[in-house]
């Protein structure tokens, strides 16, 4: 296992450097004021989240990570920026409770991470009693025998909202005059 | 000792910090893409907190990854239905700030 020099170095670091991708993802996603920065912030932090994903044993939702949140759903983002230009305009005049909302959207977020993390670092876990051993195999055996039911489900939502997507859309836009 | 990747506390810490910053941006965005993004990152805690919990404790690790799966379809949907609201809005209001969108009568 250990053979190349340093391995376990270059993957502690490698994970603290997914760690670091995810939380700076994040942080840009939600403090720039432009909306495409926004949308490379996501696909930052879910660069980050697949390489986490990778290093917990699940590189078939690592790999899924990447095809739809940065494939599909921050290509389909820049499509409605391109398409509404959403940016935020910059502030007229000094509002007088906007540091006051700023300050208390932090005290919140903040008391809420925090109550979780403390929750999930506090909280006895069992030990793993393994039964399965979590490949791709019994992964796709699992969704078409266990599993089955909630998948035909996901691609009726999936179908659904497509059809939505297109009449919310369509909505408003003139036929071409003859 | 275990290596870093090997603890399950760093995975949580993580989980918990994209929560946080989901939360605050939907307390403080002004626009409805904003708002969409932040619940975008709200999910994704959500996935790396069942992701990391599945590795360490559960007896089945494709039950939190077929979970995962399906958290991926439905944000997919979501930001699918919520981007045709938005041009819908633009189109009827020109302006996709959460300000302007104050009265109910279509």
């Amino acid at each position: 296992m250990n053979s190349f020099p340093g391995s376990s170095l270059i993957l502690s670091s490698v994970f603290v450097l997914c760690g670091v991708l995810t939380a700076g993802g994040a942080l840009v996603a939600v403090l720039s004021r432009r909306v495409i920065r926004s949308v490379s912030g996501l696909a930052l932090s879910s660069v980050g989240l697949a390489g986490l994903y990778y290093f917990l044993h699940s590189p078939f939702v690592a790999l899924m990570e990447i095809l739809i949140y940065i494939g599909a759903v921050c290509v389909t983002i820049v499509f409605a920026v391109m398409l509404a230009e959403p940016d935020e305009p910059p502030p007229d005049e000094p509002q007088p409770g906007a540091r006051l909302k700023t300050a208390g959207a932090l005290l919140v977020s903040a008391a809420v991470g925090a109550a979780v993390a403390w929750v999930g670092l506090r909280a006895p876990w069992p030990g793993p009693t393994r039964t399965g051993d979590g490949s791709i195999q019994s992964l796709g055996v699992s969704l078409l025998s266990t599993y089955c039911l909630a998948f035909e489900l996901i691609s009726v939502v999936l179908c659904l909202a497509i059809l939505g997507a297109l009449v919310l859309a369509r909505h408003g836009r003139r036929p071409p005059e003859p | 000792m275990n290596p870093l990747q090997d603890t399950l506390a760093p995975y949580l810490l993580l989980a918990a910090a994209l929560l946080a910053a989901g939360i605050f941006g939907l307390l403080q965005r002004r626009t409805l893409i904003g708002l969409l993004i932040a619940g975008e990152l709200i999910l994704s805690g959500a996935s790396l907190n069942i992701l990391a919990l599945n590795r360490f404790t559960a007896p089945d690790p494709a039950a939190g990854q077929v979970f995962v799966l399906f958290i991926m379809g439905l944000a997919a949907a979501e930001v699918t239905v919520a981007l045709g609201l938005v041009l819908a809005v633009y189109r009827h209001y020109r302006s996709a700030l959460t300000r302007t969108l104050t009265d109910l009568k279509g």
